[in-house]
């Protein structure tokens, strides 16, 4: 649901980015989402065209790449995968894991002309 | 529409008035991006192929919420400096937010000085039901957005002026979803759940409820006309969040609001103290 304002965070950063780095135009933005990050790949990708219209990113690419979710369990003494925020440790059972990664939300780069 | 600050396309309002955007009170910071550019010559990126465009990469490396996080830093500053108990209140629609807080205000502004800034996409319905308790409150319509956001409610605070040592409600739009991602400054978020709407909620809005401090869980003098297991729904918080606080109240009957309000209380001691503490550092 939020989609639409996190497309509209996107372009201020790559205005931002675009002042200081000196582009007009850009082809790809690379995108890190985490897979905790309640956000829905589809709703992105439909704001993101929405939202770039009439800008220097109109007609770029979204690539979004999707960042496991992973927590640190104190038993193990080591990162695990999980899929869920309350998710035992899939080692040892072990519940309560800190999350490591997962729930960002990140611009790693774009392509620009 | 203000591109300096990134809000919405002019949907935004305060109080009726469009999102102004010449009384800013926020350091609109220059924004460093590092940016190193990748110069990737006559080839267009990752493809190698030199003479076949100009393109070239530029790492930006920045979190898509960088912005609201710089807003929500100078808010957090302003109520820090105020001594200003700051608290989210978040939760679904018809959770009773709303009648929660028109009760605590009413006994709360016999003691401390009591400001509310109201979230919701339309009407204005909210602030008046809150000034109507003679306590000050403005409203923030956000339009098509699902959330509140640092920079509408810096431009609050602005309008509103809450007082210094005073207590500030910022009722969040009811949504358990999108405003978990958005911090806004506060000291404390505190979800609100009724007994009206299922135990798994926790579970299926884990991210609100890891991001909660404080879970009320309203309505529960409903519990006798419902099959809404108590324990099980505390259960259901703590596993998404061992270190949440559960207080069960009634805003209706009054039952747990003793218990809501020294919370309240409580936290409002927290502040006094550490900034004694920070005064005698």
């Amino acid at each position: 649901m939020h989609e639409m304002s996190l497309c509209e965070s996107v372009l201020r950063l790559i205005e931002d980015s675009a002042e200081s780095n000196h582009f007009s135009k850009v082809k790809t933005v690379w995108l890190e989402i985490g897979s905790l990050a309640a956000v829905e790949p589809e709703a992105m990708r439909f704001n993101f065209d929405l939202i770039m219209k009439g800008t220097l990113v109109e007609g770029a690419k979204l690539e979004l790449i999707e960042v496991p979710a992973t927590a640190w369990c104190t038993a193990c003494e080591k990162d695990v995968e999980i899929s869920q925020r309350y998710d035992g440790c899939p080692c040892c059972g072990e519940t309560g894991l800190t999350l490591s990664s997962g729930d960002e939300m990140r611009i790693r780069e774009l392509e620009v002309v | 529409m203000c591109r300096v600050c990134g809000c919405g396309e002019g949907e935004t309002t305060i109080e009726g008035r469009e999102h102004r955007h010449d009384s800013h009170h926020h350091n609109h910071r220059e924004q460093t991006h590092g940016g190193h550019i990748h110069d990737y010559g006559q080839g267009a990126a990752h493809a190698h192929a030199p003479g076949m465009s100009q393109s070239r990469m530029v790492q930006v490396e920045q979190d898509i919420l960088s912005r609201n996080n710089q807003y929500a830093a100078t808010n957090r500053n302003h109520f820090v400096s105020h001594r200003i108990l700051a608290l989210n209140l978040l939760s679904s629609p018809g959770s009773g937010k709303t009648t929660l807080l028109t009760k605590s205000l009413v006994q709360l502004q016999r003691e401390f000085a009591v400001a509310v800034i109201e979230g919701d996409q339309q009407t204005a319905n909210d602030a008046e039901c809150i000034r109507a308790t003679g306590v000050k409150a403005v409203q923030i319509n956000t339009g098509r957005g699902c959330h509140l956001d640092a920079h509408m409610v810096g431009h609050a605070v602005e309008s509103l002026q809450p007082e210094k040592e005073s207590i500030l409600f910022i009722e969040n739009v009811g949504n358990l979803v999108c405003p978990a991602a958005f911090d806004l400054g506060e000291a404390r978020k505190v979800v609100i759940l009724s007994v009206t709407e299922g135990e798994d909620k926790p579970l299926k809005y884990p991210d609100m409820f890891h991001a909660a401090d404080l879970m009320l869980l309203n309505k529960i003098d409903l519990l006798p006309h419902l099959d809404f297991n108590v324990e099980q729904c505390i259960e259901n918080a703590r596993r998404i969040n061992p270190g949440i606080r559960v207080i069960c109240l009634s805003a209706t009957t009054g039952e747990g609001i003793d218990g809501w309000l020294q919370w309240l209380n409580n936290e409002r001691d927290l502040l006094t103290a550490s900034d004694q503490v920070s005064a005698e550092g």
